[in-house]
């Protein structure tokens, strides 16, 4: 990546706010783009500010993604402090608004904000603290080479001179940026790779962060909806009058609001506070015109999956002779895997307020994807994307679901509807009945092994909802090439000949990310699939993948993963499952040990998980994503899953839906790798590896093999 | 609708309410506290706990008759400069993650460490159990109600 810094794109000296120094650095999507000054302007690409230091040196950072739990809130600040030479816990941050142009992309998705940033803040906030050492050697008339910054102070080391940043942020506002600076030695870090505490997290233990439905603007009033249980359905009638008299209601109205390609059709209880619409609501008699779509049970979903992977699949990915491949084989074998539809069940169920007033509209919630907000609610409502404001609160719980349009735009379409603002609060129920869905999925896998026991070949089709053929316009017969997340890159070198496929299914169900997205379900399938054909081959699973493993990144961290866990002085009758995948530019491996309870069952006795996430930001912060990532995948595992009868959702809040417990939850031990390989995501690839990690455990302690997902524990013999 | 006197965190705050009311929307809506959350509204999640005389409660299904004239402690209240053992052992702990839990979470370690001052951790389990973290930082939550006890000399029973 190459970034042109000039006087006019780097600086903006701003009389209005105070502010004296704004610093930006201009949106770039790739690596590979280059822009001028000159060409970003005529690309309409805006400059951004991520950083803004006053004359008093009040320095205020701006965080551009949201932040949910995973921690961006500290770690965009944490890399850009330790270059602007800043004391992390004298700064302020502050959430972006909503803009692609001026943030790039801020989708709070794919655990992508330290990799997709890191280097353009790293540099930005470098040039930055150059700029004001230059400021202050000039003001001193000495070389700059003698001066240094610290703590948002720049010192002339042969005198002991010193100038805080406010007072140079007047004259650094007027320099040229150096075309190049150096970058730290990640060794020299300061604050980079620093276990420092959040600083969100103080608000968040005395009840000070505004969450999205904290959140609350003058004259707001509050709705509730009853949408489409069966999601496709539309309103026949519904008895307004009746609702209309109760007491706070304002408007009962007919309300659509986008889901992906689909309009999801409801009814609007709008009143003056959430228990008066929660009242209403109870009173609001909809009936549906449910005709002309599949009414799907699980039962019938699943079993049009399994049919499914007997036709004809879209091929993906494919090297050598893969039907030539069993001929030669010393041994085959095929396995079949099954996951569940899953609920999101963020804690904040979803919420959001819109004010449109007069063409123009601003939003206020728990949002991943801002700058997605902006642009497509913009076109939902027939405005411009610059007349949508877009601000973030902070997130009870995103997981993916926040990700996605549908309650914005149904609180715009409201709000413009009896125009005053109004914030949109959807029930547990409403959160959990009415997706998007992690997809339910069917795997068939067969492999074969050489005479030396390892891997001839390898194929894998998945039968499921394809997430992409949802959106407007999509290609229906697209391959997925998701079919192959979650499976270590390093596989398609040592494996001589695969393929992987897909069948996708059509139904009215809504699907969508659900953390770790097709790696949290591949990954059961592949890595279990992998013990299986390690077991065949007579190896241990740990050297069997190492065995598959020509990347050394993966070696070292296996090593590290057997070290850790005492892989190889285990005791027999103890159980030991190993996993290890790939997710989002991260490796994780990690180890379960399982043991029969007295009282009958399984109990997880312990979790080793062992991340390389490359260069990173804040130990802590990734050791937390990844024992988060662990228990919400036993969640999926073990406790709970979204069934369907009659083409509705089954569980409607957590007294079905059954959550892990504190009970439940085994010790954890995390180990991050040290090296400076390009960083990969955090907030979601520790979930892929424990299911597998899990059930292959209880194989090596009971000889049962498990291939579909949710089971119970306590019904392990 | 009837008049209900609240006392929340030591101030007195009259309301007009229906007095089936769940206590939650009262604390959230009638006395502006935003601390207090809304997760499931059937006691299974505990997102919206508070103490009720000491004893930590449901927001979400105790009727705000039932709360007139008691006590009512919630987040704001176990101290707004987190000086509380329970809050200081939570940020040394780094517990939150997405936080929106937390002060459930914390609420009900806070009255387990009144009555149990050093917590087993079957205790542990038995005073936390009813309350879901989505984020899972239940590994942190452990850990940090041991360390609360550890800090808790004085003022635990506030």
């Amino acid at each position: 990546m190459k970034t042109v810094y000039t006087r006019r794109n780097f600086i903006k000296a701003s009389g209005l706010s105070g502010a004296a120094l704004l610093l930006g650095i201009r949106a770039q999507a790739q690596d590979s783009a280059i822009f001028t000054a000159a060409e970003a302007e005529t690309l309409g690409i805006e400059l951004n500010n991520w950083i803004s230091i006053d004359t008093t040196g009040l320095v205020t950072l701006i965080n551009h993604r949201s932040e949910m739990g995973q921690g961006s809130f500290q770690s965009v600040p944490q890399i850009i402090a330790e270059e602007l030479e800043v004391d992390i816990t004298q700064v302020k941050v502050v959430f972006a608004q909503g803009s692609q142009t001026k943030y790039g992309s801020q989708i709070t998705g794919g655990s992508s904000t330290i990799r997709g940033s890191y280097k353009q803040l790293l540099r930005l906030s470098a040039t930055a603290r150059e700029l004001l050492v230059q400021a202050a050697a000039n003001q001193w008339q000495v070389e700059k080479e003698t001066c240094y910054a610290e703590k948002g102070i720049v010192i002339h080391r042969p005198s002991g001179k010193k100038l805080g940043y406010g007072a140079l942020v007047s004259d650094a506002s007027k320099l040229t940026p150096p075309t190049s600076v150096r970058l730290k030695d990640p060794s020299t870090y300061k604050i980079l790779r620093q276990p420092l505490p959040r600083i969100d997290t103080p608000l968040k233990t005395n009840g000070q962060a505004v969450f999205g439905l904290d959140k609350k603007l003058p004259g707001m009033l509050y709705a509730m909806v009853e949408r489409n249980p069966r999601f496709s359905g539309k309103v026949k009638s519904f008895n307004e009058a009746e609702v209309k008299a109760l007491p706070g209601v304002r408007h009962v109205l007919k309300v659509e609001m986008a889901v992906f390609a689909t309009m999801r059709h409801g009814v609007a209880v709008v009143a003056d506070s959430v228990w008066a619409a929660m009242q209403a609501r109870k009173a609001l008699k909809v009936e549906w015109d449910d005709t002309g779509f599949p009414h799907h049970s699980t039962e019938q979903l699943y079993t049009r999956l399994r049919e499914d992977l007997k036709a004809k699949p879209l091929w993906f990915k494919a090297k050598g002779e893969v039907d030539k491949a069993w001929a030669k084989s010393k041994k085959t074998l095929e396995a079949v895997y099954e996951t569940p539809y899953e609920a999101h069940a963020c804690m904040e169920p979803l919420n959001c307020i819109a004010d449109f007033k007069n063409g123009k509209l601003e939003i206020w919630g728990p949002i991943q994807g801002p700058d997605w907000v902006q642009k497509d609610v913009a076109d939902l409502m027939g405005i411009k994307p610059e007349d949508v404001t877009v601000n973030m609160t902070f997130l009870g719980g995103g997981f993916g679901r926040k990700a996605f349009l549908d309650y914005p735009h149904e609180a715009a379409v409201i709000s413009k509807a009896v125009n005053a603002p109004v914030q949109v609060v959807w029930s547990r129920e409403d959160d959990m009945t009415q997706g998007p869905f992690r997809p339910g999925m069917v795997y068939q896998c067969k492999g074969g092994l050489t005479e030396g026991g390892t891997i001839a070949g390898f194929e894998a089709i998945m039968a499921g909802q394809n997430m992409g053929h949802q959106n407007p316009g999509a290609d229906k017969i697209a391959y997925n090439d998701s079919v192959t997340e979650g499976f270590p890159e390093t596989y398609f070198d040592s494996i001589p000949h695969y393929r992987f496929g897909d069948v996708p299914l059509e139904s009215p169900v809504p699907v969508m990310w659900w953390r770790s997205v097709y790696s949290s379900t591949n990954a059961f399938a592949y890595e279990s699939f992998m013990d299986e054909l390690a077991i065949a081959a007579g190896k241990d699973p740990l050297e069997f993948r190492k065995q598959h493993f020509w990347n050394g990144r993966f070696h070292a961290l296996a090593n590290r993963l057997a070290e850790v866990s005492g892989w190889h002085t285990r005791k027999p009758n103890e159980g030991y499952g190993i996993a290890i995948t790939e997710c989002f530019s991260s490796i994780v491996g990690e180890v379960v040990k399982v043991s029969r309870k007295a009282s009958g069952g399984i109990k997880i006795d312990k979790v080793w998980a062992v991340i390389d996430c490359g260069w990173y930001v804040n130990p802590d912060i990734i050791r937390a994503q990844v024992e988060g990532s662990i228990i919400m995948a036993l969640g999926a595992a073990v406790k709970h899953a979204t069934l369907f009868a009659d083409g509705k959702a089954v569980q409607k809040n957590f007294d079905t839906y059954k959550m892990p417990r504190i009970s439940e939850t085994p010790d954890i031990e995390v180990h991050v790798m040290d090296n400076d390989e390009k960083a990969g995501g955090v907030g979601e690839p520790g979930l892929p590896p424990c299911t597998p990690a899990l059930t292959n455990a209880i194989f090596d302690l009971t000889g049962k093999r498990i291939r579909v997902l949710p089971f119970s524990l306590d019904e392990i013999g | 609708m009837a008049a209900i006197t609240l006392k929340i965190n030591g101030k007195s705050v009259n309301v007009d309410a229906d007095p089936k009311m769940p206590l939650l929307w009262a604390i959230r809506e009638l006395a502006g506290l935003t601390g207090t959350k809304y997760g499931c509204g059937i006691a299974q999640c505990g997102a919206c706990t508070v103490h009720l005389n000491g004893a930590p409660v449901r927001a979400c299904s105790l009727p705000v008759a039932a709360a007139a004239n008691k006590e009512i402690t919630t987040i704001e209240g176990l101290s707004a400069d987190n000086s509380h053992p329970v809050q200081q052992a939570w940020i040394q702990e780094q517990v939150p993650q997405c936080g929106y839990c937390q002060s459930g979470q914390i609420m009900a370690a806070a009255a387990l460490l009144t009555r149990k001052p050093n917590p087993t951790d079957a205790d542990i389990d038995s005073a936390m159990q009813g309350h879901i973290c989505r984020c899972g930082t239940y590994p942190r939550i452990r850990k940090a109600i041991k360390k609360a006890a550890t800090l808790a000399t004085t003022n635990v029973t506030r």
